[in-house]
């Protein structure tokens, strides 16, 4: 086997191996908030409201819950496993090594995909209790799953790199990510606000991602499911690149 | 061949502190090399250099003719390290933690297993392959390093105070077991502050003050620079009628107990002649400190 694929493959499976082995801090707790967004949003709140693109509030929103879920878990996985490797200076047994730096990002990278993806997954089957999703393109579904949570890893790694306290990896979920993943369309369409705010709501990312993946379920979309898709390819080219650099320049990780 | 080969090496940290002040040395393949120097001298800063943890401002290293500004990562795969800190996940089991090790250097699964068997067997640690590293002792912390930093079989090892708080029966331990690996022809760098430990294995020796290298010789030579070495002897009888020991420096230390001083050009022969003509029987005699500690500080107080 290729040596780089040997070392991603190592990486992948230690990350991979520590989501399983801390299931109850990594699984258990977002399928638990995503019921309760089921039952509060969609259910009692839902059920007062009216149909959007054809569907009724539930249906509506179930697809942005799985987004939000992919999101949130793929930054918190890679922002915290690197800083945790930083931390425990175990980071060091890979600097030393002769690994590339684009393997070490693919690596953290995978992590942060198999759990936000997962998650996905988890959160997906739970919405069958409350819904039955149509699937319109399984296509779409997949290539947006796939690339909003490879952007999110990429961000959490930026994150983890930057860290060196603690707070430092929950600040940007709490004061970014987390309100963008809110005001991008997960419980509303972008339709139903004045043109300003509309033109302003396209300034975020994640309402890309949440359209996009929306419009594989229910086939309805505020914006081109194909733009959403160049936007995410644009965002993965730019955040790998910005990890590349900031390893091979030893930030956060070389004195 | 040279193993490692530094030139005018320089560290300035960014908060403006001059860690490295243009170091140039080279150690031979096979040498067991032993880098000394007080906290802060820089020794850790010279090996995070050449491991790539910290980036140098100037000067240049090779190892084994591998510039690592032209392929760092060639270089890499030739050189083992086993830091001062713990550095690896406590929550990790011992043998998943060696053989990762292993495939960051693109090393089988297969292959690596067998490596890592080899080297915790010989380090004692195969029983606890199993267990999770923090259950692991600081003694059996710091073997795990070792065989961590021995899974890819590299050429040059290199250990940042390896036996720092381990206990004596253990360090005596893993200094066979470094001697051996020397004696298969393994290039060993070591940091100490065991100057004993400095001077059992190693056969040349760096002093690394304030930044600089301020000696670099073989063991041998170093230890002639000692022009003076004291003798501590007890003796069998208290000593009740001594005279005087001539030329010999002395101190009586208690009824059975004296240091001796004796220059380059005195010999032991003579001190024993000496007290053998006033009748005193010599039970047991020691030097006063390591010889290399007394070089030591004579060269770091300069």
């Amino acid at each position: 086997m290729n040596r780089n694929l040997i070392s991603f493959t190592c990486i992948a499976r230690k990350e991979t191996t520590r989501i399983f082995r801390i299931w109850i801090q990594t699984l258990v707790p977002p399928v638990i908030t995503m019921i309760l967004y089921f039952i509060i949003f969609g259910r009692l709140l839902g059920s007062q409201l009216r149909d959007i693109g054809g569907y009724d509030y539930m249906t509506f929103i179930a697809p942005g819950l799985i987004m939000m879920s992919i999101i949130t878990n793929s930054y918190t996985n890679t922002v915290s496993s690197f800083f945790s490797a930083k931390f425990q200076r175990n980071i060091e047994e890979l600097l030393v090594s002769p690994t590339p730096d684009w393997i070490v990002v693919l690596g953290y990278v995978s992590g942060g995909m198999t759990r936000g993806l997962f998650v996905g997954l988890l959160v997906s089957i739970t919405s069958f209790l409350f819904t039955r999703l149509p699937l319109f393109n399984l296509g779409y579904v997949v290539m947006f799953a796939v690339l909003t949570s490879f952007v999110f890893s990429l961000a959490g790694m930026i994150n983890g790199i930057f860290a060196r306290k603690f707070d430092d990896i929950s600040i940007i979920p709490t004061f970014v990510i987390t309100p963008l993943t809110y005001l991008g369309g997960v419980f509303y369409s972008i339709s139903l606000l004045p043109d300003f705010w509309q033109a302003l709501s396209r300034a975020n990312p994640i309402i890309y991602m949440v359209d996009g993946f929306r419009y594989g379920f229910l086939g309805v979309s505020d914006i081109s499911a194909l733009t959403g898709l160049g936007m995410l390819l644009l965002f993965s080219i730019i955040l790998f690149s910005i990890n590349l650099f900031l390893l091979k320049n030893g930030v956060g990780v070389r004195t | 061949m040279l193993a490692l080969e530094i030139d005018n090496l320089h560290k300035r940290y960014k908060g403006g502190v001059q860690a490295l002040q243009g170091i140039s040395l080279g150690v031979q393949e096979g040498e067991f090399f032993g880098l000394l120097g007080p906290n802060g001298a820089g020794k850790t800063t010279t090996i995070g250099i050449i491991t790539s943890l910290v980036t140098k401002t100037e000067g240049r290293v090779k190892v084994f003719g591998i510039d690592i500004d032209d392929d760092f990562p060639a270089a890499k795969k030739l050189i083992g390290v086993v830091p001062q800190e713990y550095n690896f996940s406590i929550f990790e089991k011992v043998e998943d933690i060696v053989c990762q090790q292993a495939g960051y250097y693109g090393i089988s699964r297969s292959q690596a297993r067998q490596s890592a068997e080899k080297y915790l067997q010989k380090l004692g640690l195969w029983e606890k392959r199993h267990v999770t590293a923090q259950t692991l002792s600081g003694g059996m912390k710091r073997r795990l390093m070792i065989a961590r930093g021995l899974v890819h079989e590299p050429r040059l090892l290199i250990l940042d105070e390896p036996t720092a708080g381990v206990d004596v029966e253990l360090r005596r331990g893993m200094w066979e077991f470094l001697a051996e690996l020397n004696a298969s022809g393994r290039t060993i760098i070591l940091t100490t502050h065991y100057l004993e430990e400095a001077e059992l294995l190693c056969n040349q020796i760096g002093i690394i003050s304030g930044g600089k290298l301020i000696e670099n010789t073989s063991k041998r030579s170093l230890l002639r620079k000692l022009d003076k070495e004291t003798f501590v002897f007890n003796t069998k009888e208290p000593i009740t009628s001594l005279q005087s020991l001539k030329p010999f420096e002395f101190i009586v230390v208690d009824e059975t107990t004296m240091e001796i001083t004796l220059s380059k050009e005195e010999s032991l022969n003579h001190i024993f002649e000496v007290l053998d003509n006033q009748n005193i029987i010599i039970e047991s005699m020691r030097n006063k400190t390591n010889r290399l500690e007394e070089l030591f500080l004579k060269m770091v107080e300069q």
